[in-house]
């Protein structure tokens, strides 16, 4: 078959991109294989982990189901977009702080749907924590640490 | 995955004339959740992609002059389950739509691809059907309506032809003496495909109980999911008591063509259409 090149432009936190990538490149292996935005990790690679999650247009989706195509010309927000190693996002900080990060292979989906949720919902109960984090599976906490580091992190914004 | 051609066309039109060029291969793609999976897992090998997410309009809930409510087939189940001209309308259309699949998948997942996948499983088809809405196709030759439960013709299969598209569909007018809901029976609440799903619509007589009439629609019991006619015939015209109530459950079991599979056993599935049939049966009786 052809193996003929794409021309891509993203617009990947704050930053843009050309690029030119095969059809069946998904977003998330764009991201971590053409530019190096290792953070989004795959998990399943088909929409069943959460490990991918990214933002697209400001909305949390599952990177490992939308094709690199699609994004063109979107605007894309990937875990590097929050903070940095010397000033973590409270998000962040309070995943660290409270315990929920433990092999931390689902750490940057679940931030980024934990992001997502805080921007629409800035004050969420539990209950609306948990249903907004189900997509995002986790092996090691068990997800109380992650509800409590969510939870904490809104409190800390609200501030 | 394996190379294609993509398009990304702006018009209904060159999408379809796109489409209509090839004979087998061609798949549009919305949301790319159920056709990215297939194609990660070997089932299909796309040549040709068509994206149809740069086509204008074909996202938007709509209200009809004549009261009813056409939903664009590019529509995404988070739009679905956060329109308050679904909500106000049809709840279990917008209860459903909120609670399949996850957050992040529900942003891309569209109505369109849950109806054109064709999954016997798939959830929009049941309320959808139990209401009677119709689905609008285009393509080479126009537009055409087909009755949303005359539209699949086995697993994976429609009567979408060559080059045709499901452009929406069209759910009648909300009707005042009416009752629905849709209860959806997984493992887990989130992240999980349905064993069985049961959608019961009944309208009663004003100001009383008896069912004037009903529609009971099963999902993941049979190659598509189909109409209980039998069911629906026994509690029609009648007040909706227990007895008839529980005759209806052994009906809708009767019509239920179930397969064993990871999910359930064929058996349990029947046992659960009995159960679900008059569980929802009772739930429209009692929200009435
Ligand atoms: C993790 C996960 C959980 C899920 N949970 C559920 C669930 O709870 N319930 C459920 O029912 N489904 C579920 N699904 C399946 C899927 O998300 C839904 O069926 C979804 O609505 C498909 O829509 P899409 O836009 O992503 O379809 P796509 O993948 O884009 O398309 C699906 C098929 O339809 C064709 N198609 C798409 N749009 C059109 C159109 N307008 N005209 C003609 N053909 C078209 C495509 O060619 C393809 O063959 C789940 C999937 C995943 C990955
Ligand atoms: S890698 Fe995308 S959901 Fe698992
Ligand atoms: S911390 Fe290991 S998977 Fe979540």
């Amino acid at each position: 078959m052809n193996a003929k090149k794409y021309p891509l432009r993203l617009h990947v936190n704050g930053e843009t991109y050309e690029l030119e990538v095969k059809p069946q490149r998904t977003l998330l292996e764009v991201l971590r294989n053409e530019l190096e935005l290792t953070g989004t990790n795959e998990g399943c690679a088909t929409g069943d982990c959460g490990a991918c999650t990214v933002l697209l247009d400001g909305v949390p989706v599952t990177s490992c189901l939308v094709f690199a195509l699609d994004a063109h010309e979107r605007q894309i927000t990937t875990i590097e977009g929050l903070g940095t190693t010397e000033a973590l996002h409270p998000l962040q900080r309070a995943f660290v702080e409270r315990g929920a990060i433990q092999c931390g292979y689902c750490t940057p989906g679940l931030i980024m749907s934990a992001y997502a949720l805080l921007q629409q919902n800035p004050q969420p109960t539990e209950a609306e924590v948990r249903h907004f984090i189900a997509g995002n599976l986790c092996r090691c906490t068990g997800y109380t640490k992650v509800v409590e580091a969510v939870l904490a992190a809104a409190e800390v914004s609200e501030q | 995955m394996k190379p294609f051609e993509y398009y990304a066309p702006e018009t209904l039109e060159a999408a379809v004339e796109i489409m209509a060029r090839y004979e087998e291969g061609v798949y549009p793609v919305a949301g790319g959740t159920d056709l990215i999976p297939k194609m990660r897992y070997g089932q299909i090998q796309p040549k040709v992609v068509v994206n149809l997410k740069r086509i204008p309009g074909l996202a938007e809930i709509v209200p009809q002059d004549d009261g009813s409510l056409k939903i664009g087939a590019l529509a995404t189940l988070t739009q679905v389950a956060s329109s308050p001209k679904v909500r106000e309308r049809y709840l279990m259309v917008a209860q459903i739509a909120g609670k399949m699949a996850s957050v992040p998948v529900r942003n891309l997942a569209t109505v369109g691809g849950n109806l054109c996948n064709a999954a016997p499983s798939a959830d929009l088809a049941p309320p959808l059907i139990a209401l009677d809405a119709e689905a609008v196709i285009f393509g080479p030759q126009g537009e055409r309506r087909v009755p949303l439960e005359a539209f699949f013709t086995g697993p994976g299969q429609t009567v979408l032809g060559r080059g045709e598209l499901l452009t929406a569909v069209v759910v009648p007018p909300p009707d005042p003496q009416a009752r629905g809901t849709y209860i959806k029976h997984a493992h887990r609440e989130a992240l999980d495909i349905a064993i069985v799903g049961v959608a019961a619509w009944v309208r009663f007589e004003e100001g009383g109980s008896v069912c004037e009439d009903a529609h009971i629609v099963l999902g993941a019991v049979a190659p598509t999911p189909i109409r209980a006619r039998e069911a629906e015939a026994a509690i029609r015209g009648a007040p909706l008591t227990e007895e008839r109530i529980a005759e209806a459950g052994r009906l809708a079991a009767e019509a239920a063509r179930p397969i064993d599979d990871v999910r359930g056993s064929a058996w349990y599935r029947r046992e659960m259409v009995a159960v679900l049939t008059r569980r929802a049966l009772f739930s429209v009786t009692i929200s009435q």
